[in-house]
């Protein structure tokens, strides 16, 4: 497979990623925007949104570029703006066009799937979203992105382009997995102890759902809902599709897959990260602190995609030939 | 209403034979139910995203091919006469092209003048003495066909470089076979299917010698070009690699893509650029498209490019007069085809006479193509007239003129109903071994009224071409 197009297919399925947890982060970021007043201080200056954007590393660009931090900046600048490489407009476009630059390597199926996605949200506007609301809107985001992973799932042969779709959306599901924990678990020790239960359940259920992950954290916890028991659903449950593990040991399998059988750096850092989540304790964790801890996870990721990239898709100066070839395709 | 020649009704008004079985349709069915298929077809296409770029406007600017309901049917006694005649054109052309990159016999011999070849910007010195695979040039011919109002069919241009649309012809024949299903039980329609198929074969029969199992790879500019759809469309039907210049590297006078899994070698490219853009070390310096040492890989034999280099100097229109003259040159045979006639501004005479009634002809740049940098007489102000006077007058070698020919019509939903528009025809040749004619085509269609001229580019549609098969 051609280096581009294992980087565009990969980057076809980050982006659709992408914008469904995109979607998922405003979800959850109006839902715990709903709680009172007195249960969340900064709820005055927006610092449920500052949170939103802070998990994205985007307070300062925001700020700068309007003036001000309120919800309706900061849905607009994450859904429409066509200036946000990250808004979820941006992604369905970057994604779409990835997939038409590679048309060949995938099913027809699949470039019309992303491209009525395009053409629907390319026909949006922020009228429309509010007048339909915006919870519709989420919906389709991630009624889109399941669409395009069904349909990859169901029409796909399982050759490399596959592979580097996976590697693609494991990738981006991790990089969440972190992130929206962030954003659920910041400052809630500095709410004042009478309402910190209250807040702390409100914000991690609130998590849970826009995850869609309350039925599996019923299945496997008796215990209210905790920042102990929602992390460990979030970084070390195997059963949860969306949970750091899965994502990198899915990953690390993925990427033993394309070595086949050769001893890549890659492979090293994917089966590396997935033992440290696989081996974990939540109370090991949360003892030596969360946040250093996803920290050390959220570096060894990024170095991972790196990895990926330097070892699969960069095309620009191979200097040698392989002699003798090895591979011959029909 | 000029007396054009329209091919579903006679000049009598009725129905001609070999469209009784559409007229049926068109007659029993309702016009909702026709109205709602047309808008099937439309949403269709654009989901499927089959869309060409337009150069001169925005970036990214996709649009879709407007395509048309009503088919154009020819009838298979036709069509015989039309498939031996584009063999016998192809297979002269490509027996000129061999000639003038080698013995130059036509030449030494005065059939086609000299300089015309050996001057004409199409054609590549580099080519010169060079041994192609098979003694192949143009894999890929699209031979653009017109009916005059005589009944005739008429060659109005070769296209021997990259002729595009193919994939429409596909496209259409599929969204036909959706939409009135009905209609193939009752017509023997000849099948264009098996194109990708005969093409792939064609592909690897001029791979080098001694490659078994060659690699074949489909070169386009990109995802901004206007035929990219077709380009992505024809590599995923063949099943081989879509790649661009930055995928391929030279090493050795060996082409490789650059791979997940290391250098891969190529043997045979189907290039969707321009001679110009192939090789900066041998063509345009400034090109990015292409690759680095490619030319020389294929004077190597390392590799073969369909079509060949230089193969436009037999497509160029100021050549295309001596095409019959080449026919009968080489395959001392009539030709079948007749050519429209056509005034060589490079002659004082022919250029007296143009000058005179350049409000009749339509009048050529003849290295233009795409329906750009050319004059429709009869549809021209005054002052284009004029102006496209003094572009004549300053480089008379320029251009060619032709007269206008009342291209045949046929019926086509417009905004107010069924109504007669001009339309062409695109059959594609493939040439390996043998000589392949798909049979059918691409038939395009001006959809502004009385316009003859029917490019994609300038606001053209598109109909699915029927050949009938068996004595019909």
């Amino acid at each position: 497979m051609l280096c581009r197009t294992a980087n565009d297919l990969y980057w076809a399925s980050r982006h659709m990623e992408r914008a469904e947890n995109t979607a998922r982060l405003i979800d959850v970021t109006l839902r715990i925007a709903l709680l009172p007043e007195r249960y969340d201080r900064g709820k005055a200056e927006a610092a449920v949104w500052c949170r939103a954007l802070d998990a994205l590393d985007l307070v300062d660009t925001v700020r700068q570029q309007y003036g001000r931090i309120d919800g309706e900046t900061v849905l607009r600048h994450l859904i429409l703006a066509a200036d946000n490489p990250s808004s979820i407009y941006s992604c369905l476009r970057a994604a779409r066009e990835a997939a038409r630059a590679q048309r060949v390597a995938i099913t027809g199926e699949m470039y019309e799937d992303l491209n009525t996605s395009w053409l629907d949200m390319r026909n949006n506007s922020w009228a429309r979203i509010q007048a339909d609301g915006i919870n519709n809107l989420l919906e389709w985001v991630k009624s889109r992105s399941a669409s395009f992973r069904g349909v990859t799932i169901g029409t796909l042969g399982r050759g490399e382009g596959y592979h580097f779709l996976q590697l693609g959306a494991f990738i981006e599901r991790a990089d969440w997995a972190i992130r929206l924990l962030d954003i659920a678990g910041s400052d809630t020790e500095a709410e004042a102890p009478d309402t910190q239960d209250a807040a702390v359940y409100f914000r991690w259920s609130a998590l849970l759902q826009s995850l869609s992950a309350f039925e599996t954290y019923r299945r496997l916890y008796r215990e209210t809902v905790s920042a102990a028991t929602v992390a460990e659903l979030m970084l070390l449950q195997e059963s949860n599709p969306r949970s750091l593990l899965t994502c990198t040991s899915t990953l690390h399998g993925v990427l033993r897959t394309l070595a086949g059988g050769q001893s890549l750096e890659c492979v090293r850092l994917a089966g590396a990260l997935s033992a440290q989540s696989r081996y974990a304790r939540i109370d090991e964790v949360l003892g030596n602190g969360l946040e250093p801890w996803l920290q050390d996870a959220m570096a060894r990721l990024s170095r991972l995609g790196e990895e990926i990239h330097r070892q699969f898709m960069l095309s620009t100066d191979i200097a040698q030939p392989t002699l003798p070839q090895l591979q011959v395709q029909p | 209403m000029r007396n054009d020649y329209d091919e579903m009704y006679g000049r009598d008004g009725a129905v001609r034979p070999h469209y009784g079985a559409f007229d049926d349709w068109l007659q029993s069915t309702p016009a909702l139910q026709i109205e709602h298929k047309r808008r099937e077809a439309e949403i269709a296409f654009h989901r499927v995203g089959i869309t060409f770029s337009v150069y001169g406007e925005d970036a990214g600017n996709e649009r879709l091919i407007p395509f048309d309901l009503v088919p154009r049917i020819v009838p298979a006694a036709e069509w015989r006469v039309l498939e031996t005649g584009l063999r016998q054109r192809v297979h002269a052309l490509n027996l000129f092209l061999g000639d003038v990159y080698g013995e130059q016999r036509i030449l030494r011999e005065g059939r086609v003048p000299r300089d015309l070849v050996l001057n004409n910007s199409a054609y590549r010195n580099e080519m010169r003495g060079l041994a192609v695979p098979g003694g192949v040039y143009s894999h890929i011919s699209g031979i653009d066909l017109v009916r005059a109002d005589d009944g005739e069919y008429y060659v109005l241009e070769d296209n021997l470089r990259v002729p595009s649309g193919v994939s429409y012809m596909l496209e259409n024949r599929r969204m036909m076979a959706r939409l009135i299903p009905e209609m193939f039980a009752r017509l023997p329609i000849a099948p264009v299917e098996r194109y990708p198929d005969a093409l792939l074969e064609i592909l690897r029969e001029a791979a080098p010698a001694g490659i078994e199992q060659p690699v074949v790879a489909v070169l386009t500019p990109g995802s901004a070009n206007s035929a990219y759809y077709e380009h992505a469309f024809l590599a995923q039907q063949m099943g081989v690699e879509l790649v661009e210049g930055a995928d391929l590297f030279v090493r050795d006078d060996t082409v490789y893509a650059r791979t997940t899994r290391g250098p891969q070698r190529v043997h045979v490219i189907y290039r969707r650029i321009n001679d110009d853009y192939l090789d900066p070390n041998v063509f345009r310096p400034e090109s990015l498209l292409g690759v680095p040492g490619l030319f020389n890989a294929y004077r190597a034999g390392r590799v073969t490019l369909a079509n060949a280099p230089g193969s436009g100097v037999g497509d160029d229109k100021s050549v295309y007069p001596y095409v019959p003259e080449m026919i009968r040159f080489y395959l001392s045979e009539e030709p079948i085809l007749h050519n429209v006639p056509t005034y060589q501004l490079r002659r004082p005479d022919d250029l007296k006479y143009t000058l005179e009634h350049l409000a009749e002809l339509v009048v050529k740049e003849v290295h233009g193509a795409g329906g750009y940098g050319m004059l429709v007489g009869p549809a021209s102000s005054k002052a284009e007239i004029e102006e496209f006077r003094a572009r004549i007058l300053a480089t008379p070698d320029n251009y060619i003129a032709q007269p206008t020919l009342a291209l045949s019509t046929c019926p086509t939903f417009v905004e107010s109903g069924l109504a007669p528009r001009h339309i062409d025809l695109r059959p594609y040749i493939l040439c390996g071994r043998r000589i392949h004619v798909m049979p059918g085509g691409l038939t395009r269609v001006a959809l502004r009224e009385g316009s003859l001229v029917v490019n994609s580019s300038q606001g053209g549609g598109t109909k699915d071409t029927w050949v009938l098969e068996g004595g019909a």
